[in-house]
């Protein structure tokens, strides 16, 4: 009896989040169509020009390149603002999160004002000319200063956790700090490292905006230059079935690097922070390296977006936006990282729940709209918005799908880290003692779930926030934000104004992340918690892996 | 405290599904605008009183805005196109896609040559194509009399052009006609060769020259006076070819009624007040843009489109963008 209603209870998650997956694929099928459309053998001279070949070797050059420097970039922040006595380290841990809200059509926009050519550093510096930041580089540069948060926002969570007694039993088996790293701390960081940095990857092979203003071909690239000049939607749908197949190239690759993973069993003294490593004369190079981060990533984007602005106040332009372009990002950026939020969940249950072939393909189908540029994904649902079902098309829910479709992976991702630090066996307690799948799942689960919960609608506010082409091409007609304002007043020439909308976007984006990793901070390095308090918001902090086998 | 999650959630949604209720509003215009809102807004607000309609627009690229017109075929709520170039407009007049208009409306235009030959759009606005030059390295006498000798290698290093962009796109699609597919190709090789710097816009060419990052750059004339109005010493002017030359292209932005309208007579409304002289002066004196009608004046000492308009250009050839895109590719300006 009991073991049927569990298979029915499992067969109901796999049949929605099979749902999910299937809804988030849809713009492949849209591809898939247009290019078998378009004819076999076009489709095939495409894809084996010589052109689509070096965009293959550029899109993954820069997606490797990026993703290394963006975990290499993010290990040691993550050490210092963890494990160190840093000075400053609050303002720190706060301070290197916040370049994932500027987007990177705007930070790369004033990283050429300030590094390109006779820009403001090359005037500062009064030479003629520096080396040029177009190209490979500036689309490196950019891309990795405003997404290697990714991977510090997913390796800090797990860091924090991390049961100290593992290293100090290796520490006092004989073993250096660097070996205890690799072979105690590394191993269990891994995980959500990897799930950044595919982040990081992925992202890097749909963004439009750091490729475009540095003028570095990539398939996404490519994809925006056919939409906006040649129109031939065939040509661009192969290209975009590449991209596909690169997605599930690299995922495939991930899903083999997580093989072994489960975080939760750590049997250790529990709620205790660790001893924190004194840095003494390593503080200089420490606080000149995050120095010089921050003004690349934080300061020299906010500095330039203040001269726009300056100019557009002396030229008595506009150029704050209205409290409807607020209210309206701001709306639709709750309700998708809510609702994605939610959708997420069943997929992750079932990717960790049942493993194997079928939750693999599962899962790649939910990733599928990730990877693609919005322009693409969004065009897709034009498409089956306005010809299957002409009620829906241009309103507020379809926009909200939209945004899910893309964002869907960063809400699973956090999800599931989140269930990889659960112990099946409270679950199997809880039924063990009578208690309904359902009401297990929302009493014992769900309180489990909510630091990922929190953190994965968190990331899809963010993005969301920042988008642009799938808001374009998807809301209701006269429906605007914050980020389409940007790139109005942009596409005429008026930059004052689009930067006083800029710099309200970072600030209302920066201010809720902020409050996040503050609190979150505070929760996890108090130092002493108090079991059996009773509070929802208790027993959610020790659920923490570290605090699963608190027996004091 | 999950409870009330739960009712954030519950009033989310219901909040969604109202706002996705509220549409399909049929007394209104809808316009899909390939013109940004900054410029566009306040005609679209002095039309709708004049017309007594509501107008809802839709902002965004022009050509993705097309996009958006194809892909909903038949299920557009779209009753007016309004485009950054003819190319676009063309491309759809060759799609069938735009209804013919009414003489009433079409004969408003000064030039037959700013109308489609099928009569299914109409210039709203002119544009020049220039080159601006950095006035503290050049004068305009340094310039070449015509704009086809900029292959030669003393501007190497030293020209700034938008290759993404639509207006040089329809340049370049342009010159095919005037020129001829071969010398295009051998005129644009010649000037890859002179290794210009490609810029995403004509705001971002006039930046480059300003700072002297290049000395000309190729552009629509219009958004230099924006800019000269903010900052009168900004060190950058235009240069207009003569008439006759392939320099001295003149491009229109334009707009057509969408064939499966729902108000096709009030779209074609909305056509005749975009070219009513309160409007067409407002793009000139706001803009910097050239009037497309007679009652309309340009602004300061621009020179009129008549003066300036190439003889029996079809502006609907300039919808071969596909042939230009792959030229661009081929020379490898792209």
């Amino acid at each position: 009896m009991r073991a049927s209603r569990r298979i029915r209870d499992n067969a109901v998650v796999g049949v929605a989040a099979l749902a999910v997956g299937i809804l988030a694929a849809l713009p492949i099928g849209y591809l898939a169509w247009r290019g078998f459309e378009y004819g076999f053998s076009s489709s095939f001279k495409i894809a084996t020009s010589s052109r689509t070949i070096n965009l293959l070797r550029s899109t993954l050059l820069l997606a490797i390149a990026v993703t290394t420097a963006s975990v290499v970039i993010a290990l040691p922040i993550a050490w210092l603002t963890v494990r160190t006595n840093l000075i400053g380290r609050n303002f720190w841990s706060v301070v290197t999160v916040l370049p994932l809200a500027i987007p990177t059509y705007v930070g790369s926009w004033a990283m050429i004002g300030a590094l390109g050519p006779r820009g403001m550093v090359s005037n500062l510096l009064g030479v003629q000319s520096i080396p040029s930041i177009y190209g490979f580089w500036g689309a490196w540069a950019s891309l990795t200063l405003f997404s290697y948060p990714y991977v510090l926002l997913t390796v800090r969570a797990v860091w924090v956790r991390l049961d100290p007694s593992l290293e100090e039993a290796s520490r006092m088996l004989g073993r250096s700090s660097w070996q205890t790293f690799v072979h105690v701390v590394w191993p269990q960081l891994r995980p959500a490292a990897s799930s950044g940095a595919l982040l990081v990857a992925l992202y890097s092979l749909s963004d439009f905006g750091a490729v475009t203003m540095m003028r570095y071909d990539t398939f996404t690239r490519e994809i925006y230059l056919q939409y906006r000049g040649a129109l031939e939607r065939g040509a661009t749908a192969v290209l975009g079935l590449m991209l596909v197949v690169l997605t599930v190239t690299v995922l495939t690759g991930e899903q083999r690097l997580r093989k072994r993973e489960d975080v939760y069993r750590l049997h250790g003294s529990g709620a205790r922070n660790p001893q924190l490593v004194h840095l003494k004369r390593l503080q200089v190079p420490a606080l000149a390296g995050l120095g010089i981060l921050t003004t690349l990533a934080l300061v020299v984007p906010l500095g330039v977006i203040s001269y726009w602005i300056a100019r557009g106040v002396r030229a008595n332009e506009p150029v704050w936006p209205a409290w409807s372009l607020i209210s309206n990002s701001l709306s639709v950026s709750l309700l998708a990282a809510a609702v994605t939020t939610v959708v997420a969940i069943p997929v992750a249950l079932f990717i960790r729940r049942s493993p194997g072939w079928f939750a693999n393909i599962v899962e790649r189908l939910s990733w599928s709209g990730y990877a693609l540029p919005g322009i693409v994904v969004a065009l897709a649902l034009v498409y089956l918005g306005a010809n299957a079902l002409p009620w829906a098309y241009q309103s507020m829910g379809m926009l909200i799908f939209g945004y899910s479709v893309l964002f869907l992976p960063q809400a699973i991702g956090a999800v599931r880290s989140s269930l990889l630090q659960v112990t099946p066996s409270l679950e199997e307690a809880s039924l063990l003692l009578g208690t309904r799948r359902i009401t297990t799942f929302r009493k014992v689960l769900l309180p489990l779930l909510r630091p990922g919960l929190g953190a994965g609608a968190g990331l899809v506010f963010l993005t969301t926030m920042k988008e642009l082409p799938a808001t374009l091409l998807l809301s209701p007609t006269g429906f605007s934000t914050l980020a389409t304002r940007i790139w109005n007043s942009t596409s005429e020439g008026f930059l004052g104004r689009s930067a006083g909308s800029a710099l309200t976007l970072v600030l209302l984006s920066s201010v809720p992340m902020s409050l996040f990793i503050v609190r979150n901070q505070a929760q996890v390095l108090r130092p002493s918690h108090r079991p059996n308090s009773g509070h929802d918001d208790k027993k959610a902090k020790h659920a923490l892996p570290s605090d699963t086998s608190d027996t004091r | 405290m999950p409870r009330s999650r739960s009712h954030i959630l519950i009033g989310m949604t219901t909040l969604a599904v109202s706002l996705s209720a509220c549409g399909g509003d049929d007394n209104s215009l809808t316009l899909y605008s390939g013109r940004g809102e900054d410029l566009v807004q306040p005609v679209v607000d002095l039309c709708s009183e004049q017309l007594g309609v509501e107008i809802k627009t839709r902002y965004g690229d022009s050509a993705e805005m097309l996009l958006l017109l194809q892909e909903e075929g038949g299920n557009t709520p779209a009753d007016v196109y309004f485009s950054q170039g003819a190319g676009f407009l063309g491309v759809l007049s060759a799609d069938n896609a735009l209804l013919p208009l009414d003489e009433s409306v079409t004969s408003t235009v000064s030039d037959p040559n700013l109308v489609s030959p099928k009569n299914d759009w109409v210039g709203i606005s002119g544009r020049a194509r220039t080159v601006a030059y950095n006035t503290n390295v050049l004068n305009e006498g340094d310039l070449p009399d015509s704009f086809v000798e900029f292959t030669d290698p003393k501007w190497s290093g030293r020209i700034g052009w938008a290759p993404t962009n639509a207006s040089f796109q329809d340049h370049i699609t342009a010159l095919r006609g005037l020129l001829g597919e071969d010398a295009t190709r051998t005129w644009l090789t010649e000037i890859v060769a002179n290794d210009p710097v490609s810029y995403d816009g004509n705001t971002a060419i006039l930046e480059g020259v300003a700072s002297g990052e290049i000395d000309v750059g190729f552009v629509n004339h219009y958004y230099l006076y924006r800019l000269l109005a903010e900052d009168p010493n900004y060190p950058v002017a235009n240069h207009f070819f003569s008439e006759g030359d392939p320099g001295a292209l003149v491009n229109v932005a334009g707009a057509g009624v969408v064939t499966h309208s729902q108000h096709p007579e009030a779209a074609e409304q909305l056509l005749t007040c975009l070219l009513s002289a309160e409007v067409q002066n407002y793009f000139a004196s706001t803009n910097y843009e050239l009037p497309v009608t007679d009652d309309a004046t340009p602004w300061a000492d621009l020179p009129r489109l008549n003066s300036l308009i190439l003889p029996n250009f079809d502006l609907n050839l300039l919808s071969d963008l596909q042939g230009t895109v792959d030229l661009l590719v081929e020379v490898g300006a792209l």
